[in-house]
């Protein structure tokens, strides 16, 4: 049976693309036949982030219309095998998202593929109810930072009242937290929420916690999702979010500021 | 014979009438007729187009509607005006009130199906689930209880108390209907107003050696007043 994993946070800017790219990888490349659909209709950005931009031909909304069928429009990934993007429409905005169309398309791609990950738009409109509604299972991209974390609570309370589970009275949604542009640094400084205080105050038990990192700038410029980096820490940080999210225990790391940053620093001057 | 109708609202109040009572065994029996009419002749004004409920206690029939036109019909050549039954069992009820009737419930405790005499208060509504920024919960006519926190953005509403076991992040509203005898209790007050029968206090204004800690909120001399913990509070009842 397929699950639909929506990546969601209420807020813009905070990593869902990033995020729904990294986890779509991640559980393809653990074997998974896995799509990453882009819901950010008219802000196309997935396709850029999974750098497949120049093979895209037909989009969501032209099978949503009936234009192409899914075959047409799926991409398949060239690094990993088992990996599919479906990517979105640039021209069209948010309202093209027909309610039957999206259903029939989640229906479809249901019977081909062991995950489905929605990467969703910002705000709690049309575009981020539509992604949210089919979910069995949410990440909740948050970052540090008060107005971030009140946002993923209203998403969180939009899963519960508004989501497909939610109107037919079945089981919840499932709920998983990434912090997202953690820097351990500034919060021992005061200058950001901790992970305690996110927790605390969201509730939701942590899938992980992604470090503030330069290679995340890097890989979504160059078209690779950061994942695919093994010198990231941001990389290796949603590898364990991956693996906890299949069902693996991880120790969480990037939770305290990186002891050897001061001799490398320190290094790194003396070398240049 | 008394009847009474519960007050729902101003423009609807109860009242206490005396009505007379027809037993009615066979509502086709011609003795019933007779009996009524040499009644009614003895104190004409008195019966003139007096109100009359019809007891079904001994009758077996009287199960269509037909039969209650016939006695309505029956009651008026005699100036007396049906208004409804009493004592009708299920199937005798649905005959009277396609006829019209409704059921009159007797004050004096001989009812057939005695209904309970107290009617249990409204329970609270309980909420087991955080509650998210955005939402809003309304209790209507009872006290609400939280057994989870209340989010920043959040807002809870009761015409009654809130309870809110966790931290309350967002706003409480208690007596919203104006009871100022309500009260709000929180784990954690960390909320962003709380207001009690219109009375509110927006957490600028509150101490900020109150916040962070168990707390309640009531109205003592028309002020809104934080009470650290759970101490019953002076001036109190």
């Amino acid at each position: 049976m397929a699950k639909v994993i929506v990546v969601t946070s209420g807020k813009g800017g905070v990593g869902k693309t990033t995020t729904a790219a990294a986890v779509a990888t991640g559980l393809a490349m653990r074997g998974h036949k896995t799509v990453v659909i882009d819901f950010d209709v008219g802000l196309r950005n997935l396709d850029l982030v999974m750098g497949c931009e120049r093979r895209v031909v037909f989009d969501f909304i032209n099978v949503i219309n009936g234009d192409a069928n899914l075959q047409q429009a799926l991409i398949r990934d060239k690094r990993i095998d088992k990996l599919y993007i479906f990517p979105t429409s640039q021209t069209r905005d948010k309202e093209a998202l027909k309610r039957e169309g999206v259903d029939r398309v989640m229906n479809e791609l249901r019977k081909d593929f062991e995950y489905v990950v929605c990467d969703s738009p910002a705000g709690i409109e049309h575009g981020a109810m539509t992604a949210l509604y089919h979910a069995d299972s949410a990440i909740i991209v948050t970052n540090p930072e008060v107005s971030s974390v009140r946002d993923s609570d209203r998403i969180i309370g939009m899963l519960a009242s508004k989501s497909r589970r939610a109107e037919k009275r079945e089981k919840p949604v499932e709920e998983h937290l990434l912090l997202t542009r953690y820097a351990p640094g500034r919060v021992k400084k005061g200058e950001m929420l901790s992970v305690d205080d996110v927790k605390e105050i969201l509730s939701v038990p942590l899938l992980g916690i992604i470090p503030e990192s330069e290679t995340v700038l890097k890989a979504s410029n160059t078209g690779v999702p950061v994942i695919l980096d093994p010198e990231s820490p941001a990389g290796r940080a949603y590898d364990d979010a991956v693996a906890r999210f299949a069902g693996e225990q991880r120790e969480m790391r990037f939770v305290l500021p990186e002891r050897r940053s001061f001799l490398r620093g320190w290094f790194g001057r003396a070398a240049s | 014979m008394a009847v009474t109708a519960a007050a729902t609202a101003t423009r609807l109040q109860g009242g206490i009438f005396t009505l007379m009572v027809v037993k009615v065994a066979d509502p086709y029996d011609p003795i019933l007729e007779r009996e009524l009419g040499e009644q009614v002749a003895m104190s004409p004004t008195f019966f003139a187009q007096a109100p009359v409920v019809l007891d079904l206690k001994d009758s077996l029939s009287c199960t269509a509607a037909a039969d209650f036109t016939a006695l309505k019909e029956m009651l008026a050549r005699h100036q007396l005006v049906v208004v409804g039954v009493q004592n009708a069992s299920a199937l005798q009820l649905r005959a009277a009130q396609a006829a019209a009737l409704p059921a009159l419930k007797s004050a004096n405790g001989n009812a057939r199906r005695p209904t309970p005499e107290r009617v249990a208060p409204p329970r609270p509504r309980l909420v087991m689930q955080p509650v998210r920024s955005g939402t809003q919960i309304y209790a209507k006519g009872t006290d609400l209880i939280v057994v989870a926190p209340v989010s920043a953005g959040a807002e809870v509403i009761a015409d009654g108390h809130i309870h809110v076991y966790g931290p309350l992040r967002g706003r409480a509203i208690a007596g919203a209907a104006g009871d100022q005898s309500a009260r709000i209790f929180t784990q954690r007050l960390e909320a962003e107003l709380v207001s009690i029968a219109g009375r509110y206090l927006v957490s600028d204004a509150i101490a900020p050696e109150l916040m962070q800690q168990p707390a309640q909120v009531a109205l003592i001399d028309d002020h809104l007043t934080i009470l650290p913990g759970w101490s019953s509070s002076p001036g109190a009842s």
